[in-house]
């Protein structure tokens, strides 16, 4: 496949580089919103829609906008798209808006979207960092609907809301609540380690920032390898 | 007193927000290998954390609300804690090197810490009075801070274990997460 070709763009987002199973980014509302399928499919579209967006206008931009101070310009441009998406939310699918609650606003924080603004949008044409959005965002979006299905499942019987296991099933309300959420993703990363999709993932041998791995995280600006250590060695550990 | 003690114990055991609302996972998970960066960063935190949940309330009272703008507030929150971080770091350098020294590697990372700006929205939902805000804050940060620590703690013991190969780094240190956040459930009796 040619290098950022739409096709190219869109898989790298959902398998190659998936950010919530692969790149294990934007944590928080991988965890928070799903307590049901439905939740975190409405949380990854909102995400989807949010990043593209955000990648189409950081490209254009990106002439434009001086070095020095790009993580405010690029904050500045997400927090305006999430205040937007939020409103468009509130006013037309208000039921989606109170079961995401606060994570709406903190879509803002997210670290994929600033860690693609950083490492792609950042750099790339225009219609590239749309389709790499787009890729990212599904990506994101069927994580959140799988790990969102499986807790649903187990932790309620059902799926989108639909009754599948027999009546006689006693849910494990645990799955539903804080808990499940770690266990879910934890088997989930599991799995996918004995399969090794995830070979783009920095591992514990030792490949670190330095080797352009967590340049796809939002906190390579100002971490450079040094304090964030997801399955990386630190400096001194790989010195000795 | 009763009202604010209330909030306190609730913020930072009750409803942690880590291990129950997940609110700063990354630096959760990320910054807890050691226990001693672990504490710099949980320092780091309840010092941004507390003076943004201050900041917020006051911009949002006084400077938002008289101007019915408050649908402006993520907006104004997010570049008000980016601006606080950076504020923050360049009169720790100036004029306390030795706290810097300890804290300013964590500082720009806290920026992007969802725990910050969801203490400031959390308090605004709540129509916390300024000090009730404050207080929330201050509770919010120790809360992570504790968490922090005992994970640190634990993946230092954990070092020594011998994992399953597929569960090794980040899923065995999310299935404790999972534990500690079922032992936190615990806590839910106290008010």
């Amino acid at each position: 496949m040619k290098p950022n070709s739409p096709i190219e763009r869109i898989s790298n987002g959902i398998i190659k580089e998936n950010p919530t199973l692969v790149l294990l980014l934007g944590m928080c509302p991988t965890l928070a919103v799903t307590t049901s399928g439905m939740n975190g499919l409405g949380m990854g579209l909102t995400t989807a829609v949010i990043l593209t967006m955000s990648n189409m206008i950081i490209s254009m931009l990106r002439n434009v906008i001086p070095d020095k101070v790009r993580v405010p310009g690029y904050i500045v441009v997400v927090a305006s798209f999430v205040t937007i998406v939020e409103f468009l939310l509130q006013a037309y699918i208000p039921s989606l808006y109170s079961a995401l609650g606060i994570y709406i606003p903190l879509i803002v924080v997210n670290c994929i979207i600033l860690g693609r603004a950083e490492a792609y949008a950042g750099k790339n044409k225009v219609a590239a960092s749309i389709f790499d959005g787009i890729g990212m965002g599904l990506g994101f979006t069927l994580a959140l609907t799988i790990i969102g299905v499986v807790r649903e499942l187990i932790g309620a019987g059902q799926i989108f809301g639909v009754r599948i296991m027999p009546v006689s099933y006693e849910p494990v309300t645990i799955f539903i609540l804080a808990p499940g959420a770690f266990f879910v993703l934890a088997f989930l990363i599991a799995v996918q380690n004995k399969l090794k999709v995830g070979s783009g993932r920095p591992n514990a041998n030792g490949q670190t920032c330095a080797e352009e791995k967590c340049a796809s995280c939002g906190h390579s600006a100002v971490c450079g390898g040094r304090i964030f250590d997801i399955g990386n060695k630190t400096e001194e550990e790989k010195g000795a | 007193m009763t009202e604010l003690i209330l909030i306190a114990i609730g913020s930072a055991f009750v409803n942690n927000v880590v291990l129950s609302q997940f609110l700063g996972l990354c630096p959760f998970l990320g910054v807890s290998k050691k226990i001693e960066t672990a504490a710099g960063m949980g320092a780091a935190v309840i010092f941004v954390i507390t003076l943004a949940s201050f900041m917020t309330s006051l911009t949002y009272r006084y400077i938002l609300v008289p101007l019915n703008m408050e649908y402006m507030q993520t907006i104004a929150f997010i570049l008000l804690i980016a601006a606080l971080v950076q504020f923050v770091e360049m009169f720790l350098k100036k004029s306390i090197p030795a706290l810097y020294a300890s804290l300013g590697v964590y500082l720009p990372l806290i920026t992007t810490n969802c725990a910050v700006l969801g203490v400031a929205i959390i308090n605004v939902q709540k129509e916390y009075s300024i000090l009730e805000g404050t207080v929330n804050g201050l509770a919010t940060a120790v809360g992570f801070t504790i968490a922090i620590i005992l994970m640190a703690g634990i993946r230092e013991k954990m070092e020594f274990n011998d994992i399953p190969k597929s569960f090794q780094g980040f899923p065995i240190v999310l299935l404790t997460a999972g534990l500690m956040a079922i032992a936190f459930f615990g806590f839910s009796g106290l008010i």
